[in-house]
């Protein structure tokens, strides 16, 4: 097990260095020159303009770029923004915002899921195992910033059930509308993965031993079959929470989330390297290490899978 | 073993919640130190605003993000009002006999909100550090007219500023310039505590400013979410604050604020989305703000472009403005939120006339346009295909296109956008003269003056003059203009320049952009100023 956690974690080394250099190529050869695109429809003098490449290092060619950067990395410096906060603190600030709203998401996503697929499983082709497809196809077809935008409109104008935006507040009450929507443009996969997998498992020989030997449905539906019809739909949403911790950039710029995904946003715009590149190295090393805890989590649920 | 593997399943959900718990108790830790932090009294006014792009040093800052906090944090020499005009703030008086050396007088009274009095050397000092090529400073180019202003060599102390006594300090230029004072009210010229030159770098996050708000502590700048500004209470100036404190908030897109503003979530904002434009008056009522600013929209036609220049140039670029239905656009595309341009600068600006001989030019004339153009054509024939460069993040495809079609229908002539893929790529084809095709250029002015509108832009060799225009006439024009001390006789030559450039067209006038923004019902007294900012300390909640 140890051994197993040892080497997936060496695995990820070359896989930061791999992206840490893709991205900043990517950002170097993105067109556009991010001093002057700092002074708007302004010229700065070419004297200014100098000064301020030679600044962020911006005259040096890409490699001594690179390399600058990645001394600096390593000695646990991330760089600084243009308007002069360290790398560090913005995302020591960012992060636990966008974790809270994905662990939020997932929480609801996973019981919706967990609870429909369950019971559109014991009830396969009536009425209410129709009416979940319809629903979640429905809700996985919408672009998710048509439902951020009617979920803003209808639930917090219009009725005033919620605030519109999140902002400095990112309590819990107040980040459940952005949840409440990344959940419901999430919770099909799981849902159908749940139900499939509910109907697969009602027909094991095991369930139906549990039901021969006299044991009653309220007991063999959540012990035999709930918890054995988990992995696929634990997976799944361990991946969507995966994919949410690397920032849901739309759904935060709508609700104005100060989250990671909002912050990177910015920074793309302005051009800034550093500031996109340690992002994006965190995000790598997050990501890696959530897949490295799903792979965990199978042999938790499933005893037949062991790590050597 | 059923037993324990549930009991491994529990602790996994477990750490799940922990997750939730530890985002929660992270955060909440913030709220707590916030709250003790914030100003009293509960008449707070939130807006809407940007993360500032640099660090809050007045020399530093030339975004509106940073731009709307210094102004409320700091005071100048002279404050704009509503309307632009000035009126002395910090000082007592501004006299000159020959617009070039200006003796500054200091009200006695004014304080830091360290404690410390604003003196003459802290404006010499600031302007000094800002204007020193080595410390890159964006806002430099404002010291440009100060003699001993230098773009070749870090200079430590401008010649031209001469700290005569504590309260007196003289200012002299390197040639006339009548608008000088003008300019004064610009943050580039904010005075700093001599704290700030201990070490500008801790500055730049907590400023310490003599303006109508303060920033009380830098716990109070929550970066990339808001800024809350509390009420100076050593501030001795007419811009006196009518609620408790102001409260910046940071929106991503303008759509979040005004989903904002529609809830009563937050109290003014100044900037409404392009997707409201239609609906943003009914929904807001009288509540709405639609006035023009001083934002000028034009598209450059450079004049090394082929078939643009000498005597077949000046016809073409007058049939293709005349080509365009200004205010067709306006109207349709723009939803009323833009005004048809009558002049090369704005009407908030003082001396600004829509009846400068040649403005006609600007109307709408398809046959006049067609009659020009085929007058080029006996020059030299036409060929090729007229094109308007524009970066593609800026919402510009939606009046390039419809401009270019005009053109395009009433001359028979190809036309297109030229769609860059960002501002920085635009903006650097457009600097090193490789965009090779028309382009569009927007001026909003740093300070309220009809010259702040001609100068950097069309002036031989200046800074913006991104189209390469040159005209000894209009130079010399300007430089008469700059020397009369009299504002309304220098505004009438400001006019008679404009006749030249209306002549030859460096660029073709479009539109003045509007300031669109709102209010909620829990505040009155919401004005906006001429550059498109609302007047925060007269705003009053109910």
């Amino acid at each position: 097990m140890l051994m197993y956690v040892v080497r997936r974690l060496l695995q990820a080394v070359p896989v930061v260095i791999g992206t840490t250099f893709l991205i900043y190529f990517m950002v170097f050869s993105m067109p556009g020159d991010p001093i002057l695109a700092m002074f708007g429809d302004k010229t700065p003098s070419p004297a200014l303009y100098d000064q301020l490449a030679a600044q962020y290092h911006l005259d040096q060619p890409f490699l001594v770029q690179y390399g600058l950067y990645m001394k600096d990395l390593f000695t646990g410096n991330l760089g600084t923004t243009f308007s002069g906060e360290s790398v560090g603190a913005v995302l020591s600030r960012t992060f636990p915002v966008t974790l809270k709203l994905a662990s939020m998401a997932i929480a609801i996503e996973f019981c919706v899921a967990v609870v429909l697929g369950l019971f559109a499983g014991l009830r396969k082709g009536k009425f209410f195992d129709n009416l979940t497809l319809v629903i979640g196809l429905i809700m996985l077809s919408v672009p998710i910033f048509v439902l951020c935008f009617l979920a803003q409109y209808f639930i917090a104008i219009k009725w005033g059930w919620a605030s519109p935006t999140v902002g400095a507040d990112t309590s819990f009450s107040n980040m459940l509308l952005p949840a409440i929507v990344l959940a419901a443009s999430l919770f099909t996969t799981s849902m159908r993965l749940m139900r499939g997998t509910v109907i697969d498992t009602r027909s094991r020989d095991f369930v139906r031993t549990a039901y021969a030997k006299g044991l009653p449905g309220r007991r063999v539906i959540p012990v035999h079959v709930l918890r054995n019809s988990l992995i696929p739909v634990v997976t799944n949403s361990a991946a969507n929470f995966g994919v949410l911790m690397v920032g849901a950039t739309v759904t935060e710029g709508i609700f104005n989330v100060p989250g990671v995904g909002n912050t990177l946003y910015q920074a793309i715009i302005r051009g800034e390297g550093p500031t996109v590149v340690s992002f994006v190295t965190v995000m790598v090393l997050a990501y890696v290490a959530i897949n490295i805890l799903v792979d965990l989590l199978y042999a938790v649920l499933d005893p037949r899978i062991r790590y050597a | 073993m059923k037993f324990s593997k549930s009991v491994i399943g529990g602790v996994t959900l477990a750490s799940a919640s922990a997750l939730v718990l530890v985002g929660c108790s992270s955060t909440g830790s913030d709220d707590e130190a916030t709250n003790s932090a914030a100003p009293a009294g509960d008449a707070i006014i939130k807006t809407n605003g940007s993360e500032p792009e640099n660090p809050l040093i007045p020399t530093m800052t030339n975004e509106t993000g940073g731009g709307k906090i210094l102004d409320a944090i700091f005071a100048g020499l002279v404050y704009y009002d509503a309307t632009g005009a000035p009126h002395n703030e910090v000082a007592e008086s501004i006299e000159t006999e020959d617009s070039q050396t200006f003796t500054v007088k200091l009200k006695d009274g004014w304080t830091f909100t360290d404690g410390t009095p604003v003196q003459a050397h802290n404006f010499v000092d600031a302007w000094n550090y800002g204007a020193n090529l080595d410390n890159a400073h964006a806002n430099s180019y404002f010291f440009e007219p100060i003699e001993g202003f230098s773009w070749d060599e870090g200079v430590e102390e401008m010649s031209g500023l001469t700290v005569v006594d504590d309260l007196t300090f003289t200012i002299t230029l390197k040639q006339p310039q009548s608008d000088f004072p003008l300019s004064l009210g610009y943050s580039a010229f904010y005075p700093l505590p001599d704290s700030a030159f201990e070490d500008m770098e801790a500055f730049g996050k907590a400023p310490v400013g003599n303006g109508p708000y303060t920033l009380a502590s830098a716990d109070d700048w929550k970066h990339d979410v808001q800024i809350d500004l509390a009420v100076n209470d050593s501030y001795v100036g007419e811009r006196v604050p009518q609620n408790d404190g102001l409260s910046i908030v940071f929106y991503a897109t303008p759509d979040a604020a005004y989903a904002d503003l529609l809830a009563n979530n937050v109290d003014v904002i100044d900037t409404i989305p392009d997707s409201a434009f239609e609906t943003f008056e009914a929904d807001l009522g009288d509540r709405a703000v639609n006035q023009p600013a001083a934002i000028f929209q034009s598209f450059t036609i450079p004049q090394d472009l082929e078939h643009f220049s000498g005597e077949e140039g000046a016809l073409r670029r007058a049939a293709i403005s005349m080509s365009i239905d200004r205010q067709l656009i306006t109207d349709t595309i723009f939803q009323g939120t833009r005004t048809p341009a009558s002049d090369f600068t704005s009407p908030v600006i003082d001396g600004w006339s829509d009846s400068i001989p040649g403005s006609e030019v600007l109307d709408y004339n398809p046959e006049k346009a067609v009659e020009l153009w085929a007058e080029a054509d006996a020059i030299s024939e036409w060929d090729g295909t007229f094109q308007i460069g524009y970066n593609a993040d800026g919402g510009h495809a939606g009046w390039v296109d419809p401009v270019t079609d005009q053109i395009k229908n009433t001359l028979g002539i190809d036309a297109l956008g030229n769609p860059f893929a960002t501002f920085g790529d635009f903006r650097e084809q457009v600097s090193n003269r490789t965009i090779g095709t028309a382009f569009r250029t927007g001026w909003q002015a740093d300070y309220p003056s009809l010259f702040n509108f001609l100068g950097p832009i069309y002036g031989t060799g200046a800074g913006s003059n991104d189209g390469d225009y040159s005209s000894t006439e209009f130079d010399d024009l300007l430089k008469a203009g700059s020397a009369e001390a009299d504002t309304a006789k220098a505004n009438e030559i400001f006019q008679q320049a404009q006749e030249i450039l209306f002549t030859d067209l460096p660029a073709i006038p479009l539109w003045y952009s509007n300031v669109t923004g709102g209010y909620a019902e829990t505040v009155d007294n919401v004005q906006f100023d001429w550059h498109s900012v609302p007047l925060f300390y007269e705003i009053t909640k109910n």
